[in-house]
């Protein structure tokens, strides 16, 4: 069963249940499936569990079937994300200017692969489309903010620079 | 010419064939053969694997013929040299990410894909690509999955999702990353497989297995502490000839023991006896609860897959299910105590061993709910299909082997045990003693109809005692589902109802023989001849009701006292319980 212990989880089980309701209403439920998946990872971040199994029960389609489709579509998230999101610019220009590189050294920094979340919680690693950045390619985006005209070694720095700022916050 | 028929040219030679249908359909009845993978006569058209194409004139690319519609004057090339060429290259790719370890692998011979690429000439590798590495999961007590073996056909998926509505199966990730895995990638375990094996069934490789015991099973045979007493279901009898190269439908019965014996049983004793002594316990609580009043429908228990099917998706029938144990439980008991009592052997000392047509029944043996004194009924539980590797690989000739007699006092059956293997036969043959024990007369007319053959589901009714008495037979778990939600709905429909977990009942178990080369998993013909063997049996026997049985009498007289006697519940009954993950079957798949 999907938590319940604070006011905030029972606001967001509530919403999702009442956005299942609403696709419900409609001629062919089952197909609002994938947006109802959306809604749930808009509101929880990535796709928990127990949220699947209780979309399974409501939606009347089961687990696996969710499953399939939740692991599909690389959108969907099946572990809560770190507290950074790396994104990696696979895009044209950042990938003919040594993209791979880029995402290689990141996962060896951070021993993860992409969908990968590090033990501590703090990066998740992931690849994307053009992020319209090219003129600095090749590029990441950590949550919002844009690192180009990356190296090797400058995005070694860059995760390292998080790492510190976020060992000064804890102390 | 023949309004219902169009005329199509395959390999430039005219053929007649009716519209509405695939090329592949319309090829078969023309007496070509074109080679397939992915398909299955009984499950939807996934047209994925590519392997059936053929050149149809004014395509601009061939074609998937199981999927392709025929039209009036179709021209079609099965076999042309670029064609084969194709065919060959598609499956050399299918085969370049699968292990090459077919000589070690347990369906060496017996493999879908080893045959295809035979079959098409396959005799180098020339593609040399990335193979996918995963997990074995041995998790489960029944059936093992190998992904690497895969080669995403996705039958397992489509037979447990639409013959079964069991869902736990699906193809996760895409691209090369697809493995087809239960939801959250749980274990087998702790899904909501319910053991049934149909996927072992339908897959083309080892991707799915049973689990195996048959060393542990050759280990145990050489324990001279042990007195190794061993049951076989009636199904195993009437399919393992297959194994062997006998054509489907010959009742291997004395051939069987024969073949124990060899294999170091001191004792073989027949589950068909305890399908008797179910009977008893089953028409006997049937009686009673119709009598008191009670919960109806009753609800048949002895289908181990159909067991854990509703306590994950049916937990509200709970109170319907008859509490009599399986047929191979109440068999373990009996020789545990019973028999254990009559040789004077320390039940602890019995290695009880069951051979099974049911991947479930490995799982159904190892159930805490049924163990009596601490122990278990059954200790281990092998196939038909393992029992017959263990027969060749002792080097036993089956083929020519003198029969021989099953050992008493617990090997004597009715011909109403015998066809419990076949769905509606456990109903039939609760029919023959319910009928006689509520109405003291004889059933005269003992063949009942209404519940025998292969449709999905069956209804008939008897009269007893001036009460009509309803009963409705459903065999696979989808059948079983839509049954069941006419249960639901109407709960006073039906006073009794059958449930077998596969397709045929037990004849068509998840532990039977791998189809020869010309034929296919659930193919009907195959499963009517073995239905036919047990109901020719039953027809040869002069006992066929389960209440005159002498050794079932005997039984009552020297030990378990009546049926549903205290002694009977302590041994014979069981109750179940819910069970999570709770499975969901989808309305769009219920009628
Ligand atoms: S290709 Fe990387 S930002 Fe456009
Ligand atoms: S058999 Fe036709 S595509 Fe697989």
């Amino acid at each position: 069963m999907p938590k319940t212990d604070t006011k905030q989880d029972q606001a967001k089980l509530s919403e999702l249940k009442e956005f299942i309701a609403k696709c419900k209403e409609k001629p062919n439920p089952q197909s609002y499936l994938i947006a109802v998946l959306h809604k749930a990872q808009e509101l929880y971040e990535y796709l928990p569990r127990d949220i699947m199994d209780m979309v399974a029960e409501q939606m009347n389609v089961p687990t696996a079937h969710i499953w399939g489709v939740a692991t599909f579509y690389h959108y969907f998230n099946l572990t809560p994300p770190g507290k950074y999101t790396i994104q990696v610019c696979l895009g044209t220009a950042c990938y003919v200017k040594g993209a791979g590189q880029i995402m290689e050294a990141i996962q060896d920094e951070l021993s993860i692969e992409t969908g990968g979340v590090t033990d501590d919680g703090l990066f998740s690693l992931q690849g994307a489309r053009c992020l319209g950045a090219c003129g600095l390619a090749p590029i990441i985006m950590v949550n919002d903010k844009i690192h180009g005209d990356l190296t090797p070694e400058k995005v070694r720095k860059v995760l390292k620079d998080y790492r510190k700022a976020e060992k000064s916050k804890a102390s | 010419m023949n309004e219902e028929y169009i005329t199509i040219y395959i390999n430039d030679k005219k053929y007649k064939v009716k519209p509405d249908q695939t090329i592949m359909q319309a090829a078969d009845a023309c007496g070509y053969h074109i080679p397939r993978l992915c398909y299955h006569p009984k499950l939807s058209i996934e047209g994925a694997c590519r392997v059936c194409i053929v050149e149809v004139e004014g395509q601009r690319n061939y074609v998937a013929s199981c999927a392709f519609p025929v039209s009036d004057q179709m021209r079609i090339q099965t076999n042309t040299p670029q064609l084969r060429r194709a065919r060959r290259d598609i499956i050399e790719l299918i085969i370049d990410n699968h292990p090459e370890d077919c000589h070690t692998c347990e369906r060496d011979g017996n493999c879908e894909l080893q045959r295809l690429a035979s079959s098409v000439g396959i005799r180098a590798r020339h593609f040399d690509g990335p193979r996918k590495q995963y997990e074995i999961d041995l998790s489960s007590t029944s059936v093992i999955r190998d992904p690497d073996k895969c080669i995403l056909c996705g039958r397992c998926v489509r037979m447990c999702s639409q013959i079964q509505q069991v869902h736990n199966l699906t193809q996760a990730h895409r691209g090369f990353g697809t493995v087809v895995m239960p939801a959250y990638n749980m274990p087998m375990s702790e899904s909501v497989c319910t053991k049934c094996g149909q996927c072992i069934n339908v897959c083309p490789t080892a991707s799915f297995l049973e689990k195996n015991y048959t060393q542990e099973l050759f280990q145990k045979l050489n324990d001279p502490d042990l007195v190794k007493v061993v049951q076989f279901a009636p199904s195993v009898r009437a399919a393992i000839g297959e194994a062997f190269g006998i054509g489907a439908g010959r009742n291997m019965e004395g051939e069987l023991v024969a073949a124990l014996k060899k294999l170091g049983f001191d004792y073989v004793f027949d589950t068909q006896f305890s399908a008797d002594l179910t009977i008893m316990e089953e028409a006997s609580e049937f009686l009673e609860r119709v009598h008191n009043n009670d919960k109806l429908p009753m609800i048949t228990s002895c289908s181990s897959a159909w067991m854990k099917c509703m306590e994950q998706f049916y937990p509200d029938l709970i109170e319907n299910i008859s509490t009599c144990k399986s047929p191979m439980s109440m068999q373990g008991a009996m020789a545990k105590s019973y028999f254990a009592g009559k040789i004077d052997v320390e039940p602890k000392k019995i290695l009880s061993v069951a051979v099974m047509c049911c991947t479930a029944k490995k799982y159904e043996a190892a159930r805490p709910e049924l163990e009596f004194n601490g122990m278990r009924g059954v200790d281990i539980v092998v196939t038909t299909r393992e029992i017959a590797w263990m027969i060749k690989s002792a080097g036993i000739d089956f083929v020519n082997i003198q029969a021989e007699g099953f050992d008493n006092p617990i090997g004597l059956s009715s011909g109403a045990g015998t066809i419990f293997g076949v769905t509606g036969g456990v109903m039939e043959a609760a029919i023959r003693t319910a009928y006689e024990l509520s109405t003291g007369q004889t059933l005269v007319d003992i063949e009942v109809e209404g519940v025998r053959g292969l449709k999905g589901i069956k209804e008939g009714s008897i009269t007893m005692e001036g009460q009509e008495i309803r009963v409705a037979v459903a065999h696979g778990l989808g059948n079983a589902n839509k049954l069941l939600d006419i249960v639901r709905k109407e709960p006073d429909r039906y006073h009794f109802v059958e449930i077998m977990g596969c397709p045929g009942g037990c004849i068509g178990g998840g532990g039977q023989p791998y189809p020869g080369v010309n034929s296919i998993p659930m193919d009907e013909n195959m499963l009517a001849a073995r239905a036919e063997a047990l109901y020719s049996s039953d027809r040869k026997k002069t006992i066929r009701r389960s209440h005159e049985n002498p050794s079932i009498q005997q039984i009552y007289k020297d030990f378990l006292g009546r049926p549903l006697s205290k002694k009977s519940h302590e041994l014979l009954h069981t109750h179940y319980k819910k069970k999570l993950p709770k499975g969901i079957v989808p309305e769009a798949a219920k009628i």
